[in-house]
C-alpha cells in the first residue's frame, strides 16, 4: 500500500555533508544561579599552560551551568595544588569550599594525558581520581568526561556534559531566508553545520542511539521528514505525504517514528515503521493533533490536541482506548516532553505573562512555570533529566536558553548568527 | 460565463452563506485569545455561527471588473489572531482570484498559510494550514477546480516582517496566493 509509494521517495542523497562553520559557536551566559548550589573549587591543572584548551575552566563552566554547583573564582585561590597530597584542607575550608578538583595535564606523542582528583573538603578525603588519555586534540571531550565523573560522584546523577544539542538557525526575512541545521556540544561549542537550505528546516529529533537526526525540511517547497546520519551526512527522505509532514519523534527502541500528518484532512498522529516506511494512524478526530512524544517505556504517546477548544496535552496508550487529557491549567498547553523517568512532563504553557516553559507531575495536575522568559518554544529535556533546553527571544533575536528541572537555575546560549531555535538535546552518547 | 452584476452578487452572497456554514471545521477554536485584538470568543468546537453576517455585509462589492486574463495583483490576505475566518475586507481579493482561476483552467495556485510567531512551531504549522484550507474551500465554492489548488503551510517559519509587536504579528498572519 503506502510502502510502494514511499519507496519511490526513498532518495539517497550524499550532497549534504559536514561543513564546519567556525563562527557558529554559541556562548554561555548564566542567567540565574541556584541558591542551593554546592561550593566547589576547580584548580587550574598543572602543566596546562600552552595547551589548546583550559581543561579546568571547561570543567568549572560545566559544573556551574548545571546549577548544582557554585564554583569558587580562580582569583580567590591562593594555593593551586595539582594533586591530592598537596591539598591543605584547612585552606579550602576557610574559603567555604565543600569540594575541590585538582589535576595536571601532559602532552604525549599521540595527544594528551590528564589526571584529575576530586576531594571532599569537609570529609578530608579523596573521593575519586582518574588518568584520562586523550587521543588527538579532543581536550574538550576529555574535560566534559571529567565533568561527568565529578557530577555523578557528588550528585548520584549521571552527568550529561558529553552530550550534544541539535538546533536550527534562520537568517533573513520573507522569501529571502537561509536555514541551517547544526549539531554542537551541550555547552554550545564545536558546532557543525549538518544541513543548509533556503527553505525552512524544523523539528530535529535524535534517534535514541544518537547516530541519526529526523527533521522536517521544506527543500521540495513543501514539508517532508528526512532522516540523516549525523556522522556521515548521508540522508534519506522518509515521508512525502500531501499536507503537513511534521513533528517527528523516535520511539525509545528506535524502530518507529511518531509524526503528525494532515494527508487525510486535519493533522493526526501517525506512527511510521522506520524499516519499511508504512504508517499507522493513531488519532482520528476533527481537530489538530500534533507534537507527539514517546513515554520512556515506549507504551504511550504524549501529544498536543485542540479537540477541547484550545491546545492541551493528551496521553494515548498504544493499543488501548481513548486519549486522556493531562493539562487543565490555562487554555494553551502544548509541545510536551517526558522526563527520562516518565514521571513529569515539560511543556509550553501560556500564562498571563506569555508562553513559558512549565513542568507538571503526572501524579497530579499541578503545573509549575520554570522559565522567566515569555516567548518560549520547543522544550527538550537533557537525558539525565536535570535541565530543559528551549528556544526563546532576546531582543529581536531567537536564542537558546536552558532552565533546571526545578526552575532554580538557568543559562542562555546567545549566538552571533541570526535566530537560533528548535533545540533538541541528544541522548547519552557514551 | 458573463453574469450580470446583480446575478453575480446573488451568486456570491449565496456561496458565501454556504461557505459560512461549511467553516465549522476551520475555526481555530481557542476562545481566550492572549494578546488578541478581537475579543470575540467562539469557545466551542464549531465556529460556524456569527460569521455569516460578516461575509454578507460586503459580499459582491468592490471586486471590480478587471480583465480575468491577468493574475490579480493583490496576492496576500491577512487574518485575525487565532482565526482562519476570511475577513470581509479580503473577500474581493479572494473573489478576484476565483475569477482568474475559473477563467484560466490551466492556472495553478499554491496557497501558503502563515501564522505569527507566538505559540509552538508545529501547532502553528497546523494553524497556518487551517487558514490556507479556508481560502481553498472558499475558492472551491466559487467554482475553482480542486485540481488547480494546493495548500502548503509554513506556520511561523517564514515571517513577512520581523518584530514582536501587534503590527508585525498582523502582517505575518496571512495566506499568500502563489502562481
Amino acid at each position: 500500500m503506502q510502502t510502494q509509494v514511499l519507496k519511490k521517495f526513498w532518495l539517497l542523497c550524499l550532497l549534504f555533508t559536514f561543513s564546519s562553520v567556525a563562527s557558529a559557536n554559541l556562548t554561555i551566559e548564566i542567567t540565574r544561579g541556584s541558591d542551593q548550589a554546592l561550593p566547589i573549587g576547580v584548580v587550574p591543572f598543572a602543566g596546562s599552560d600552552g595547551l589548546p584548551e583550559d581543561v579546568a575552566q571547561i570543567v568549572q563552566d560545566d559544573l556551574e551551568r548545571s546549577g548544582y554547583f557554585a564554583p569558587l573564582a580562580r582569583s580567590a585561590m591562593f594555593e593551586q595544588p595539582s594533586q591530592s597530597d598537596d591539598v591543605q584542607f584547612g585552606t579550602w575550608r576557610s574559603l567555604d569550599v565543600r569540594y575541590l578538583v585538582v589535576g595536571q595535564a601532559e602532552q604525549t606523542d599521540g595527544g594528551f594525558e590528564l589526571q584529575f582528583e576530586l576531594m571532599d573538603i569537609s570529609g578530608q578525603r579523596r573521593m575519586i581520581g582518574e588518568t584520562v588519555t586523550v587521543r588527538g586534540n579532543d581536550l574538550r571531550g576529555a574535560a566534559h568526561y571529567i565533568s561527568d565523573q565529578i557530577f555523578e560522584e557528588i550528585t548520584d546523577i549521571r552527568g550529561a556534559f558529553s552530550t550534544k544539542i541539535a538546533y536550527v538557525t534562520a537568517q533573513g526575512i520573507g522569501d529571502d531566508m537561509q536555514f541551517g541545521l547544526y549539531v554542537a556540544d551541550a555547552d554550545g561549542r564545536r558546532s557543525e553545520q549538518v544541513l543548509t537550505s533556503d527553505e525552512p528546516i524544523m523539528s530535529p529529533a535524535w534517534s535514541p542511539d544518537g547516530t541519526k537526526l529526523a527533521y522536517v525540511s521544506f527543500e521540495t517547497e513543501r514539508p517532508a521528514i528526512y532522516i540523516q546520519d549525523v556522522a556521515t551526512g548521508q540522508r534519506v527522505q522518509a515521508t512525502s505525504f500531501d499536507g503537513i509532514n511534521g513533528a517527528p519523534a523516535w520511539s525509545p527502541d528506535g524502530r518507529r517514528i511518531a509524526m503528525s500528518l494532515s494527508k487525510d484532512g486535519q493533522p493526526e498522529i501517525y506512527i511510521m515503521d522506520v524499516a519499511n516506511r508504512s504508517v499507522e494512524r493513531i488519532t482520528n478526530n476533527n481537530s489538530i493533533d500534533t507534537e507527539p512524544a514517546w513515554a520512556p517505556d515506549g507504551r504511550s504517546l504524549l501529544f498536543t490536541s485542540d479537540r477541547s477548544g484550545g491546545p492541551q496535552l493528551y496521553q494515548y496508550t498504544l493499543g488501548g482506548g481513548e486519549a486522556q487529557r493531562l493539562t487543565f491549567t490555562g487554555n494553551y498547553n502544548a509541545r510536551g516532553r517526558f522526563s527520562p523517568d516518565g514521571e513529569q512532563i515539560f511543556l509550553i504553557h501560556r500564562s498571563s505573562r506569555g508562553y513559558q516553559v512549565a513542568r507538571q507531575d503526572l501524579s497530579g495536575d499541578r503545573l509549575v512555570v520554570l522559565s522567566e522568559s515569555t516567548r518560549d518554544e520547543s522544550p527538550s529535556v537533557a537525558p539525565n533529566g536535570t535541565m530543559v533546553i528551549f528556544a526563546t527571544q532576546q531582543g529581536n533575536s531567537g536564542v537558546l536558553s536552558a532552565v533546571s528541572a526545578d526552575g532554580r537555575s538557568s543559562f542562555r546560549l546567545p549566538s552571533a548568527q541570526g535566530d537560533v531555535r528548535d533545540p533538541a538535546w541528544s541522548p547519552f552518547l557514551n | 460565463m458573463q453574469l450580470k452584476p446583480l446575478a453575480r452578487s446573488l451568486a456570491a452572497a449565496l456561496s458565501i452563506v454556504v461557505i459560512a456554514g461549511c467553516s465549522s471545521t476551520g475555526g481555530t477554536q481557542d476562545g481566550d485569545s492572549y494578546g488578541s485584538q478581537d475579543g470575540s470568543t467562539t469557545g466551542s468546537s464549531t465556529s460556524g455561527t456569527g460569521t455569516g453576517s460578516q461575509y454578507g455585509s460586503t459580499s459582491g462589492s468592490g471586486a471590480g471588473q478587471q480583465a480575468d486574463s491577468r493574475i490579480p495583483e493583490v496576492r496576500t490576505i491577512y487574518f485575525d489572531y487565532d482565526r482562519d475566518t476570511i475577513k470581509s475586507e479580503y473577500e474581493s481579493v479572494v473573489m478576484a482570484h476565483a475569477r482568474y482561476l475559473r477563467a484560466n483552467p490551466n492556472a495553478q495556485v499554491v496557497l501558503h498559510g502563515h501564522t505569527d510567531e507566538r505559540g509552538t512551531r508545529e501547532y502553528n504549522m497546523a494553524l497556518g494550514e487551517r487558514r490556507a484550507n479556508a481560502v481553498e474551500r472558499f475558492l472551491n465554492i466559487q467554482g475553482v477546480s480542486p485540481s488547480q489548488m494546493s495548500v502548503v503551510s509554513y506556520g511561523e517559519e517564514r515571517p513577512a516582517v520581523n518584530g514582536q509587536d501587534e503590527s508585525a504579528y498582523a502582517q505575518n498572519r496571512r495566506v499568500v496566493f502563489n502562481y
